[in-house]
């Protein structure tokens, strides 16, 4: 992300309002968007057409604004799982976002309307392009501006597809399944390759989260992933420095 | 349907709950910097786990192999520096072809 944008700044902006911030961002930002706009036309096609009045995605998606948890939650109810286990599996996936809202809060600011706006805000999405920036500056930017866009697009998007049912058809035809990891690779990749401690860290982590996926509730693997950190800083504890 | 309304709460207050962890603490309460550190980690970790457990799994179970691929060849093209667009369209549109081939 960093070396791509690098090479977008060699490029005309094309954007006027980018000139204060990154051109590079809002096309990275508005692709992700966009996917995820489709995302959100499939998640309220799929819950209308499974027998859901269309203000449950659409209420649903600005209140709880958390895809996976939406499509299992909904999942659940339309298979009949009852209330209590929808909700049960969409706070098991979202129990992330507590690592991660603590993980992106220095970005977020520090007054009272930001940090209860902002918190709402905290997807994977934006706490990648978030973490993807080189500086405080640009950090704080990328989180706002792939926070809202993500929100506006993905509720408009769960909005049409309520009211307009299933006219994509089955979005799987559109490959954006793989593109949610891909978009996950390309931001988390410069991270990855730049720094020893997080490779020792994540790839076990993930390794463990998927081995242990067949066994355990969705949600879980992901969590259980974090046991990886405890191989965070052994590197530099084995080269003789204070870690702390 | 009052049970429906009532599940969107829990499940809307609990996950602003956890999302409100980070910015309620934040300014608040000093975490040691090997803390401060191990949360970025974290994030990457989780982000790591995610992609991981997206590219290859669905309900538990393996994906199927156009999903997959499509994840690799975007990760070939980030790897090799390609801009961020090419990396999403292009996973995206491997996973399309090798759909629209028959390929799950």
């Amino acid at each position: 992300m960093v070396e791509n944008m690098r090479s977008v700044q060699r490029t005309p902006a094309s954007t006027a309002v980018a000139s204060s911030c990154d051109p590079g961002l809002f096309r990275d930002v508005s692709l992700v968007c966009l996917a995820g706009g489709v995302v959100g036309v499939s998640f309220g096609a799929i819950a209308v057409a499974g027998g859901l009045p269309v203000w449950v995605p659409v209420v649903m998606s600005l209140l709880v604004y958390a895809g996976s948890a939406q499509f299992s939650a909904v999942g659940v109810l339309l298979a009949g799982g009852g209330p209590v286990a929808a909700a049960a599996t969409g706070l098991l996936l979202n129990t992330r976002t507590a690592a991660f809202s603590l993980a992106v809060a220095e970005h977020i600011g520090r007054g009272r309307l930001a940090r209860l706006v902002g918190a709402h805000l905290v997807t994977d999405e934006t706490v990648a392009f978030t973490l993807a920036q080189r500086d405080p500056a640009r950090r704080r930017a990328a989180f706002w501006i792939s926070g809202l866009g993500m929100f506006a697009v993905w509720n408009t998007g769960v909005l049409a597809g309520a009211l307009a049912g299933s006219a994509l058809g089955d979005t799987a035809r559109y490959g954006l399944d793989a593109a949610f990891p891909a978009v996950l690779v390309a931001l988390v990749l410069p991270s990855l390759r730049g720094d020893a401690d997080i490779r020792r860290a994540a790839l076990p982590g993930a390794a463990l989260a998927l081995a242990v996926t067949p066994a355990v509730p969705a949600g879980v693997p992901v969590l259980v992933a974090l046991a990886g950190l405890v191989l965070h800083g052994r590197g530099r504890r084995r080269a003789g420095r204070r870690s702390v | 349907m009052s049970a429906t309304v009532a599940m969107i709460l829990v499940l809307a207050a609990g996950t602003y709950a956890f999302r409100l962890v980070g910015p309620a603490l934040h300014g608040r309460v000093e975490l040691p910097v090997r803390v401060q550190e191990l949360l970025t980690a974290g994030a990457v970790v989780l982000l790591v786990a995610l992609l991981a457990t997206g590219a290859l799994t669905e309900g538990g179970g393996f994906a199927g192999w156009a999903r997959p691929a499509g994840v690799l060849v975007g990760g070939v093209l980030a790897w090799r520096k390609a801009p961020f667009v090419v990396v999403v369209l292009g996973a995206a549109a491997t996973t399309a072809a090798l759909r629209a081939a028959g390929i799950a």
